[in-house]
């Protein structure tokens, strides 16, 4: 295994403080991205094949170069530290331990692209890692990290940090625009992307906190060096997040295309208590499920896909053979309802309708038609139906649930009221204590 | 994670915000924060949270009030308050017990943990205690599910808990 590269400073002493970056070099690639012109750090960027880590999985070089050289507008960077998508807690572990390293990747990518401006959107809940920013921030202000003039060139960065207050849509890089200019958290119909017509009608960026903690040491070893660690399409080491059902959940850092068997067994100590692996959803809520029997799939954007659902932020959530599927589907799709910014009516009506559907099924309520219904919803929800990724987010757990595990939804509609029972594992919502009349 | 003591939050009645002004040190917080922004409407979330640690939630005089000072329409205002979960718009208690509801924590028993809160305080969902001291609500992904389950007091993240612990911690709060 090779060593950690972003969570170096892991069990340090004052990882977080400047003085610790420094003595591990930090600080040195933003010295010698001065050194460079904007275009040549992009180049760099873009031979290390980095990947957006956000979920999507866009080459970061690549979408720095669409921002426009000769705009007369200003340009502003932005890092989107709104990790909310369930099942992933690597940026958090980022902000914790590495700050500063976030910060010189903010400062490199802002400097490549033009801005002398950059926000981190953190989400509201982090109020402490929201400090944390802070103070690294007044830190590196004063060693001249930041600022006017950083280290003595004539580029100068102010970088402000804008807390959320609690919407998951505000991940989505135009509804955290929309966030920033203190709108509701609606996203845009893309194009104009970002890069293009941004926040304040500027062209932006937008990267993933743990995308911008891989650019400083790209910037420092060359992108050949970054693109020889992980496989040849998914370049550089990945942070895993994983919980559920394992011994020791956590982060972990290996580089892509680990197997998930490795992840599971060998980092995480195997399953809890000895239980039997069941299913895993292997990026983050909305990465369909897989079954037990894809574990030895490798983590990389390319084999997640090819085994049917994609690696997205690398949130691992390990169910034993205990899991209910039908009660999991519910708990997945009541956060969609609950997030749903309801622009568009297939997902505001469909994330609503596929709860009820779901919900009576595991109450003993279920109708023959309900799984035909389902994948319906999941086909009229999807691929291009709505103007942001959240139908599909949704409806890639309906239809990978039912493709693996829809037996259980067919036995529970076969069973149909006389499966209500107190014996299954209850939601803690007022509707459901209602229903089972507790 | 959290060893240090939550404070309570400051919770004002809402007689006191029916009709609000900004002190002069709320004042100076406001230019700082217009400052970060080529635009004033763009300081609407950050003074809302001013606000929200001032007086412990958003009334319909917050509103207005920041309507007021960001030029911007008061259903404007409550429209983007509205979307946001985390700004109350209701006086809660002194401790607002977040508990994290999504697929992570319910995989390690949040429900014991809920179901307890419960019984223990005799309240539900959305409800607050009859001393005032605590207010229960269900939220989502807290995005430190590698430490579930996870309750969120006030701004404090409370990881790995067993209804043993949350006992204990309750203890301290209600004591203090």
């Amino acid at each position: 295994m090779t060593d950690p590269i972003l969570l170096r400073a892991r069990g340090l002493k004052n990882s977080r403080s400047l003085a610790t970056y420094q003595k591990l070099g930090g600080y040195s690639a933003l010295e010698k991205t001065l050194s460079m012109t904007p275009a040549e750090v992009i180049e760099v960027v873009k031979a290390s094949g980095v990947r957006g880590r956000g979920g999507a999985g866009f080459p970061a070089g690549v979408k720095w170069g669409f921002v426009p050289r000769d705009a007369a507008k200003p340009k502003y960077m932005i890092c989107n530290a709104d990790e909310s998508e369930p099942g992933t807690f690597k940026d958090r572990e980022l902000i914790l331990v590495d700050p500063h390293m976030v910060l010189e990747g903010i400062a490199i990518a802002s400097y490549a692209i033009g801005a002398n401006t950059a926000y981190i959107y953190i989400r509201g809940e982090f109020v402490d890692e929201a400090r944390i920013l802070a103070k690294a921030i007044a830190e590196a202000k004063r060693k001249k990290y930041l600022g006017e003039k950083i280290l003595g060139s004539g580029y100068g960065l102010e970088v402000h940090i804008h807390r959320g207050a609690g919407a998951y849509i505000c991940g989505e890089e135009t509804a955290l625009i929309e966030s920033i200019e203190g709108k509701r958290g609606l996203p845009r119909l893309k194009p104009p992307f970002p890069a293009v017509v941004g926040v304040f009608g500027c062209p932006t960026v937008v990267n993933n906190v743990e995308t911008l903690a891989c650019v400083p040491h790209i910037l420092e070893h060359g992108g050949a060096w970054f693109a020889g660690i992980g496989t040849e399409r998914s370049t550089g080491t990945k942070l895993f997040c994983v919980s559920g059902h394992v011994e020791r959940p956590g982060v972990y850092e290996a580089p892509m295309g680990i197997t998930f068997r490795e992840i599971i067994e060998d980092l995480c100590g195997g399953m809890r208590g000895g239980g039997e692996l069941k299913a895993f959803i292997p990026g983050g809520s909305s990465a369909p499920v897989l079954p037990a029997d894809k574990i030895d799939t490798a983590a990389d954007f390319e084999s997640v896909a090819q085994a049917g659902s994609m690696l997205g932020s690398g949130g691992l959530i390990v169910m034993d053979t205990t899991v209910d599927m039908v009660w999991a589907l519910e708990n997945l799709l009541i956060f969609y309802a609950h997030e749903s910014c309801g622009q568009c009516t297939p997902c505001r009506e469909g994330s609503d309708w596929a709860v009820d559907i779901v919900r009576r099924i595991r109450r003993g309520y279920g109708r023959p038609g309900d799984i035909e219904t389902l994948h319906r919803i999941a086909r009229f929800a999807s691929q291009g139906m709505t103007i942001c990724p959240l139908g599909d987010a949704f409806c890639g757990p309906i239809a990978s649930f039912l493709e693996h595990f829809g037996h259980e939804f067919e036995e529970a509609i076969s069973k149909a009221s006389s499966r209500t029972t107190k014996a299954l594992p209850i939601l803690p919502v007022q509707s459901d204590r209602e229903m089972f009349g507790i | 994670m959290n060893e240090t003591m939550t404070s309570p939050l400051v919770v004002a009645s809402p007689d006191e915000v029916t009709d609000v002004t900004f002190d002069r040190s709320m004042e100076v917080q406001i230019k700082r924060t217009l400052q970060q922004y080529p635009d004033s409407g763009a300081a609407l979330l950050p003074v809302l949270w001013l606000c929200q640690e001032r007086w412990g939630w958003i009334s319909r005089g917050i509103m207005e009030a920041v309507g007021k000072r960001l030029d911007l329409a008061p259903a404007f205002v409550e429209g983007v308050v509205s979307f946001y979960t985390m700004y109350q718009r209701r006086p809660p208690g002194k401790y607002l017990l977040q508990v994290c509801t999504t697929l992570s924590c319910q995989l390690c028993d949040t429900s014991a943990l809920v179901d307890h809160l419960r019984q223990r305080l005799s309240i539900d969902f959305g409800e607050t205690s009859g001393d005032g001291l605590f207010t229960l609500v269900d939220v989502q992904c807290l995005g430190a599910c590698g430490e579930a389950p996870v309750i969120q007091i006030n701004s404090d993240y409370h990881t790995d808990l067993t209804v043993q612990k949350l006992d204990a911690l309750l203890d301290r709060l209600a004591g203090q």
